[in-house]
């Protein structure tokens, strides 16, 4: 028991402290949507997008999607760098170590989690910094958010993991599922004037969901029921972290 | 009682087919240092990754501490400490950083973790590098913190998976007087593998010669090389067979095995080159090379299997599994 406890400290201590070392992590992380943002929310400044309402500017409409984008990247990133202490061996000290196997899985996903949220939250900051305007209260309701966004992308990466011999799979993961998932949601552009077929694949992303709800909270501005997002999120989540635990138990170093 | 690792028909067939681990038996007693030898491939880690439950044997069982490592899994787990061959650290942490994680996973309590840290690190002579990340430390600075790490929170057993392999000879003598030091002092039994003869030799109270997975002998080593008898010559010749069948009628000869080399066991050995000799060009074989030893445990191997070990010294093959291993990490 008290080295279950300390098996989820310490996998999130590492986490956390391998994340302040790399800085250069960091900076590569948080620089794909900080430019998006920028470039985009500036050079469309004056454009008007059929489905935004004309009170909120293109910067307004993406600041939560590059939220959302930052967040899931990192957090799958957390959960598959499992692939890499395979590699590094790690995960055998871990793996023969007397403590249960749920104990890693809540711990890489309490540190995936306060990595992203970090991650996250230096995008909404930098937002507010480009000018849009939030309330506190929504902030906080985008953190609560999140964190939920988070615990599902870690499962999603630790079930990835899981399955995956070695390292060459991330990019594959990376540049077949997670680029695409971004770009085939609501993050960038809105649900309006959409091919049908488009909006199908929309609809079966569950990005489209987490960036619709975080959206709501933030600006007030959604295409899909608040409560419908958030059942989705509900059940996303549960079915990664179950799935990613389930298989994370079962693998060998 | 009882002992502390005991392996009943112990198998290990990989997916693919192969048969790494065969039918193994054998145990070890408490407070002994007790030595894999085997060159590559003949099963070592395979065992040992079964012995401390990363692998599941195909067949047969194995105790270790008395718990099945099957059925009782999280109890071998607390009872065991492990040095694996390829390093398992974590780089980007300091070395300090590796043995807490280490203690707390281990369940140890702060005043004992704080404790223990500074003694195995006195003990592997790491004091003053511990708050260095391990990415700046040399090979065997890094293969030392990892024998530090298995052995902190006081295991039963200590498993060491080629604890020196491709370090220098300075640092593999300092490694083999901290396991010898663990050992006496702190009466932990050891499990150790090796492909290194002295090793094996100089290190162990019993050692179990490995080849294609299974125990083909197990004793002290003057046991072992007593088996082998006295001396060896190893002869090369244009027709071994031929100078084999001449040669056991001799009666100074005790017995003459013809593997990669003909090997003629006998006493006084150099005394019994000129005959060899003399047989050879009566019967007309010509003599391409001949050597004449004192039996090691290499000459054990070659007794039983009739190969050679090979990989005795560290060898260029090896360097490069060694670098394999360390760019991994
Ligand atoms: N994961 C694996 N899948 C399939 N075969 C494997 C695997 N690991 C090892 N083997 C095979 O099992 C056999 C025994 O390997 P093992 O690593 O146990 O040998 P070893 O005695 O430790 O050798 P070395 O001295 O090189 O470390 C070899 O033939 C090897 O190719
Ligand atoms: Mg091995």
């Amino acid at each position: 028991m008290r080295s279950d406890v300390q098996a989820i400290y310490v996998m999130w201590l590492r986490q956390v402290k391998r994340f302040i070392r790399a800085k250069s992590r960091l900076v590569g992380n948080i620089f794909q949507p900080l430019l998006f943002l920028a470039a985009f929310g500036f050079g469309f400044r004056g454009a008007r997008f059929v489905g935004i309402p004309t009170t909120v500017s293109y910067l307004e409409f993406l600041a939560p999607g590059m939220i959302v984008m930052s967040v899931v990247f990192s957090s799958m990133f957390a959960g598959i760098s499992v692939l890499w202490d395979r590699q590094f061996g790690f995960l055998k000290e871990v793996l023969v170590a007397p403590v249960r196997r749920i104990s890693i899985v809540v711990g890489k996903t309490l540190g995936g989690s306060t990595i992203a949220l970090i991650q996250g939250f230096i995008i909404l900051a930098a937002s507010v910094a480009l000018g849009v305007r939030i309330s506190a209260l929504s902030a906080a309701a985008c953190v609560l958010l999140t964190i939920l966004v988070a615990f599902s992308w870690v499962g999603f990466g630790l079930a990835a993991a899981s399955r995956m011999e070695d390292v060459h799979g991330f990019s594959l993961i990376m540049n077949l599922l997670i680029m695409p998932a971004m770009f085939l949601s609501t993050a960038f552009f809105p649900l309006e004037g959409i091919p049908e077929a488009f909006k199908l694949v929309i609809y079966a992303n569950p990005v489209t969901y987490e960036v619709d709800a975080v959206r709501q909270v933030l600006i007030g501005v959604g295409y899909i029921s608040l409560w419908i997002d958030l059942l989705v999120i509900l059940g996303v989540t549960c079915f990664t972290i179950f799935t990613g635990a389930y298989l994370f138990s079962k693998c060998e170093a | 009682m009882g002992f502390v690792v005991e392996a009943r028909n112990l198998t290990k067939v990989y997916e693919g087919g192969v048969l790494a681990v065969d039918h193994m038996n054998f145990e070890v007693e408490e407070g002994e240092v007790f030595g894999f030898l085997g060159p590559n491939g003949a099963g070592k880690t395979t065992t040992i990754k079964i012995l401390v439950t990363l692998l599941k044997p195909t067949e047969g069982e194995a105790k270790v501490c008395g718990y099945d490592v099957m059925k009782k899994a999280h109890e071998v787990r607390k009872s065991i400490g492990i040095v694996f061959q390829d390093p398992a650290l974590d780089t980007e942490l300091t070395g300090r950083e590796n043995l807490d994680y280490h203690a707390r996973l281990y369940g140890l309590s702060s005043d004992v973790r704080r404790r223990r840290i500074e003694e195995v690190l006195e003990l592997v002579e790491l004091t003053d590098r511990a708050d260095d990340l391990v990415k700046k430390y040399s090979g065997g600075m890094r293969r030392r913190l990892e024998i530090a790490r298995g052995l902190m929170h006081y295991p039963k057993v200590l498993f060491l998976d080629e604890p020196t392999l491709g370090l220098d000879a300075q640092t593999r003598r300092a490694i083999w007087q901290y396991i010898r030091k663990l050992n006496k002092e702190e009466g932990m039994t050891i499990f150790l593998t090796t492909h290194y003869i002295e090793e094996a030799d100089k290190l162990c109270d019993r050692v179990a010669i490995i080849d294609h997975g299974r125990t083909i002998a197990l004793d002290k080593p003057s046991n072992l090389k007593d088996v082998v008898g006295r001396d060896v010559i190893y002869v090369r010749s244009s027709n071994d067979l031929r100078l084999a069948e001449n040669l056991k009628s001799e009666g100074w000869v005790s017995e003459v095995k013809v593997g990669e080399e003909l090997a003629i066991y006998t006493s006084f050995s150099e005394k019994r080159i000129p005959l060899i000799f003399k047989v050879a060009q009566e019967v007309g074989v010509e003599i391409e090379s001949i050597k004449m030893k004192k039996p090691s445990l290499e000459d054990v191997y070659i007794y039983y299997t009739g190969r050679k070990m090979r990989d005795d010294e560290a060898g260029p093959v090896e360097h490069v599994r060694m670098l394999r291993g360390r760019r991994l990490s």
